[in-house]
């Protein structure tokens, strides 16, 4: 009973090549659809910069499809 | 006529193309269509070999794109079927002895006279798979249930979307029942959730596959291959046939027949 209690919370291999996969997709795809993505985070931080004082690493930027409406979502919290 | 294209593609190289090519030429072959098969890994020959047909070998794809043959010198009719023909890879070349409109031009040309051009893609998302896919009125693309496999797939699936081939379906090939249940193993379920595109076939994992391509038969010829029945559902299904996945399930021998089986050997 104790071994069982830890084999139910331990996943197996192909559930983890399935969850690996759909995080390496998930980023992956966003990718290769806006590739210009990283020069545009790139730009941001460094008009934001100029104004205001922003940690870099913590600027987010996503670019989700909604059905038929696709949203640029641009995260930057000041300090 | 007017012929279809079909390219076979998978992004990851070894995942079964070609074997996949050579089982679906055949097949639809032997269900009386007109087929050719164009083997695109220029450099790295291969489908002739799994069909058999090395042997007669004189003129290449690269010979009828650079016309120093003409078209018919180079299709190479195969030995079981008068429906089938193949148009090998040169050796001596690499991919960039073609270029897509000149594909594009030859696969016009013998949709003609044919009722499927197969074209077998090269592994990866260079200029020998942009050859194969830009003619393509069809694509089938083939994975395993392996993570780079599944992965590399996704990219191709991405890159055929972005040049808006519509007509895509996959096969996974190679899943092992035993591992699967063991939870070793993606299931066809797993995979079809990750890439979702329309499913068209699922291969059970074969190790007579070796020995075919040892002798140049294709599974679809060997009447109790798993793996060729598996490959005639898709030929129906290519055909227009709704037929049901097979259930790949583990081998199921009793403790007799193991016994039997151990003094057999």
């Amino acid at each position: 009973m104790f071994f069982d209690f830890f084999k139910k919370n331990k996943k197996t291999s192909a559930e983890q090549a399935k969850e690996r996969l759909r995080i390496i997709l998930a980023h992956e795809r966003a990718e290769n659809k806006a590739p210009f993505l990283d020069d545009l985070r790139k730009d941001i931080i460094e008009v934001i910069a100029k104004y205001i004082d922003i940690d870099p690493k913590s600027i987010n930027i996503n670019l989700q499809k909604d059905q038929s409406i696709e949203v640029l979502e641009i995260n930057i919290p000041i300090k | 006529m007017a012929g279809k294209v079909l390219t076979i593609t998978s992004g990851k190289g070894g995942v079964g193309k070609s074997t996949t090519s050579a089982n679906l030429a055949l097949g639809l072959a032997l269900s009386g269509k007109k087929v050719v098969a164009i083997d695109l890994d220029i450099g790295l020959r291969n489908l002739d070999m799994i069909l058999g047909l090395e042997n007669r070998i004189v003129y290449d794809v690269v010979n009828i794109v650079e016309k120093t043959c003409k078209l018919n010198q180079a299709l190479i009719k195969d030995k079981r079927t008068e429906n089938l023909f193949l148009i090998a890879a040169a050796q001596t070349r690499d991919k960039s002895a073609v270029t897509s409109e000149q594909i594009k031009e030859l696969a016009e040309e013998l949709k003609k006279d044919y009722d499927y051009i197969i074209l077998d893609s090269p592994a990866g998302i260079e200029g020998g798979f942009k050859n194969a896919m830009e003619p393509a009125d069809e694509v089938i693309i083939v994975t395993t249930p392996e993570i780079s496999a599944v992965r590399d797939a996704d990219r191709v699936i991405g890159i055929l979307e972005a040049n808006s081939k519509t007509e895509t379906n996959l096969i996974i090939n190679r899943i092992d029942p035993t591992l699967v249940k063991r939870g070793d193993m993606m299931s066809k379920d797993d995979v079809l959730q990750v890439l979702s595109i329309p499913l068209i076939g699922i291969i059970p994992e074969d190790k007579n596959i070796v020995s075919y391509t040892n002798i140049g038969e294709p599974s679809i010829l060997h009447k109790d291959s798993k793996s060729g029945m598996a490959y005639k559902n898709i030929i129906q299904r290519l055909l227009g046939k709704n037929v049901e996945f097979m259930e790949i399930t583990e081998d199921k021998k009793g403790f007799f027949q193991n016994l039997v089986s151990l003094f057999k050997e």
